[in-house]
């Protein structure tokens, strides 16, 4: 204590006790700042029942061939699609060098798997244990996500030069495996975690 | 230019009042002694009409709120109940849609008034800089609002715009779902956007507070671009200035009320009258006819984030304009080649609107035969919106030979003769 207050000396060379206030005061204000603004600016990131909002099942038992329906899964739409014989053939066809983006950008894979069509389709969603479902039915599932990678938009079905689907915003071709082939979008539609909980049920996430 | 106070309080309570807050002192000084250049134009009337347009967007803004329902499930039935059931709810609410584009149309005119008579140049450069935040916080504001009654187009522009954001490599995607408060617009962004588009206006109060205080300090800049140099360069704000400012935004107001009655959807999109369907895009997404010029500059590009950039670069370069002009002279009346450059600026943007309103594939009428459609037209005035900054301005500078100037703002208005007419100095 006296000691701290020798230090108050006008020589102006010793850090005073003021200087310790005067810093430590600067500290504090500094840290606790930073974690006061945390809160408020993570109170912006998706609440706790957003992120609850976790899975949707999707009846694929009257999916004919050919046949397309969107559904909502974690705010997005998403399109699920029981490919013809012949969409699948041609998805399979395609030279994986060739493609803009040749992820699969699946996420019952991780990264780095390549777009191949097997890499995309349902060929990759789990089966729960004792679910029987055939191969060829697995293989015409396409599910994917409905908003273009460029900016959003839903692109049309059964259009654009690869006859799968066309994106009218800024003009982005996708083939019928969901892969960006033409346009500004750079990636391709994005697969959902996917698991056959039953023959006929299909759960997102 | 600002002197001494001149202000005197005459009755008790002023005298009271002015010695614990001088509040009418200031009000005076700004307002009403102020010494404005002599010969200010209709070009200057805009800063006025401006203050008006803040004032009446936040007044039928609070209104709105009133009767506004920040909820996907509810905010498009409760724009129509303002519009249909609410007493004169039609009127706030165009009134207050109209006023948007309103404000962009006069804050275009101040801009650009200002690019011409080199308002931007030293000592004024804060006081331009001040003017592009609040620009900025003006688009900012309009396009959350334009989010609110959550039609199709609502809801796809703000699903466009906020995925550009995306394009910013690894931060992109967090920050994204940070906006959006989710997976995809949705609730929690309606939400916010209610919340920050009530805030937006009240910092522009308070910038244009502090852009009023910048002008004030080296007060206006005038069509010759001269500096005030003797009080016969100048006349008191109030009554000259109040009343030519008056009669403007009189004859504003005549327009604005033109569309508010007679045509209050002719600047929105007929897609905005079907409800936002997270399932279904319009054929065709553009943003309001105030942001085209910047959606071309964005299409322009093809890659994704390369075009978000140069979006952004098209504002940024306005904040470092400046620097980039080299010319000693203000107003491009004395600068025979920059006024003509000027002219196919303004051009620029306007041809820049159109692209950015159109598909980018099809052919631009009567240039459509050699080939030119609207993303080609939009890529040449980009580079030429660039290149006016970047290229023409700091070299006209150097090379233009600037006409002859008036000796002193009061010669320029009345003639050099008036040295000998004393009489035709207004009595101050
Ligand atoms: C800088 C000032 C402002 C601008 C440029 C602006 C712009 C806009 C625009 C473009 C819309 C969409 C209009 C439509 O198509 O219906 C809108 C809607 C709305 N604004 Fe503002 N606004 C401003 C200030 C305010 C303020 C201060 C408030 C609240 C205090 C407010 C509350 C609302 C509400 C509740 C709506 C939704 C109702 C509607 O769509 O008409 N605004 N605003
Ligand atoms: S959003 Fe699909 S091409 Fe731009």
């Amino acid at each position: 204590m006296t000691e701290a207050v020798e230090h108050t000396g006008a020589d102006g060379q010793e850090p005073s006790r003021r200087d310790f206030i005067y810093i430590a005061t600067g500290g504090a204000l500094a840290v606790g700042g930073a974690f006061t603004i945390w809160p408020f600016i993570d109170q912006m990131n998706p609440a706790a029942d957003t992120l609850a909002l976790a899975s949707t099942e999707v009846n694929i038992a009257e999916l004919e061939e050919g046949q397309e329906i969107t559904v909502i899964y974690r705010e997005r739409p998403h399109f699920v699609r029981r490919r013809t014989a012949a969409e699948v053939e041609a998805a399979r066809g395609v030279n994986i060098a060739s493609l803009p983006d040749r992820d699969a950008r699946n996420f019952n894979l991780g990264d780095g798997a390549p777009a191949t069509d097997e890499n995309r389709s349902a060929m990759t969603a789990a089966v729960a244990e004792g679910v029987e479902i055939e191969d060829a039915l697995r293989a015409s599932l396409l599910v994917t996500s409905a908003n273009c990678t460029h900016l959003g938009c839903v692109p049309t079905e059964g259009a654009g030069d690869y006859g799968a689907w066309f994106c009218p915003c800024h003009g982005s071709h996708y083939d019928t495996s969901g892969r960006i082939r033409r346009g500004p979008a750079p990636e391709n539609l994005s697969v959902p975690v996917m698991t056959f909980t039953s023959a006929s049920v299909l759960r997102l996430g | 230019m600002s002197g001494p106070s001149t202000y005197e309080p005459k009755t008790g309570f002023t005298k009271w009042l002015d010695a614990r807050l001088p509040v009418v002192r200031l009000g005076w000084d700004s307002f009403v002694d102020f010494p404005t250049p002599r010969n200010l134009n209709y070009w200057y009337t805009f800063g006025g009409i401006l203050t008006v347009c803040l004032m009446i967007q936040i007044i039928t803004g609070i209104v709105l709120a009133m009767h506004y329902v920040p909820h996907i499930d509810h905010a498009f039935a409760s724009v129509q109940r303002i519009d249909r059931d609410v007493n004169y709810g039609w009127l706030v609410r165009s009134i207050h849609a109209v006023g948007a584009s309103m404000f962009f149309l006069a804050v275009y005119m101040h801009i650009f008034r200002g690019l011409y008579y080199g308002s931007y140049k030293a000592p004024r450069e804060l006081l331009w800089i001040l003017g592009v935040v609040i620009y900025l916080l003006m688009m900012a504001a309009a396009f959350l609002g334009y989010v609110l009654p959550w039609g199709q187009m609502s809801y796809w522009g703000a699903m466009v715009i906020t995925n550009l954001l995306g394009a910013f490599p690894i931060v992109g995607g967090p920050i994204t779902e940070w906006l959006w408060g989710g997976f995809s617009v949705g609730n929690a962004t309606l939400n916010r956007f209610f919340s920050l588009h009530y805030l937006i206006p009240f910092l522009i109060a308070g910038v244009v507070g502090l852009h009023v205080w910048a002008l004030h300090v080296p007060g206006n800049n005038n069509p010759t671009g001269i500096e005030v140099k003797s009080n016969r360069d100048t006349l008191p704000f109030h009554p000259y200035y109040t009343s030519k400012d008056g009669f403007a935004i009189v004859l504003f107001m005549v327009i604005f009320a033109f569309f508010v009655f007679y045509w209050p959807d002719a600047l929105g999109h007929s897609d905005n009258f079907i409800p936002a369907d997270p399932l279904v895009t319009p054929a065709l997404i553009v943003p309001e006819w105030y942001l085209l010029p910047f959606y071309a500059i964005l299409r322009a590009v093809p890659d994704k984030l390369g075009g978000v950039l140069l979006m952004f670069g098209a504002i940024g370069i306005l904040f470092v304009l400046p620097w980039l002009d080299t010319s000693k002279v203000r107003s491009m009346r004395y600068r025979p080649l920059a006024r003509w450059f000027f002219g196919f600026f303004v051009l620029a943007c306007l041809g820049l609107g159109w692209a950015g309103a159109e598909l980018p594939d099809t052919p631009v009428p009567g240039l459509g035969a050699i080939g030119v459609d609207f993303l080609l037209m939009g890529r040449v005035l980009t580079v030429y919106y660039f290149a006016y900054f970047l290229v023409i301005l700091p070299i006209l500078g150097f090379v233009e030979k600037p006409s002859e100037r008036p000796a002193s703002i009061e010669e320029s208005v009345l003639g050099s003769s008036s040295k000998s007419a004393p009489a035709a100095v207004p009595a101050e």
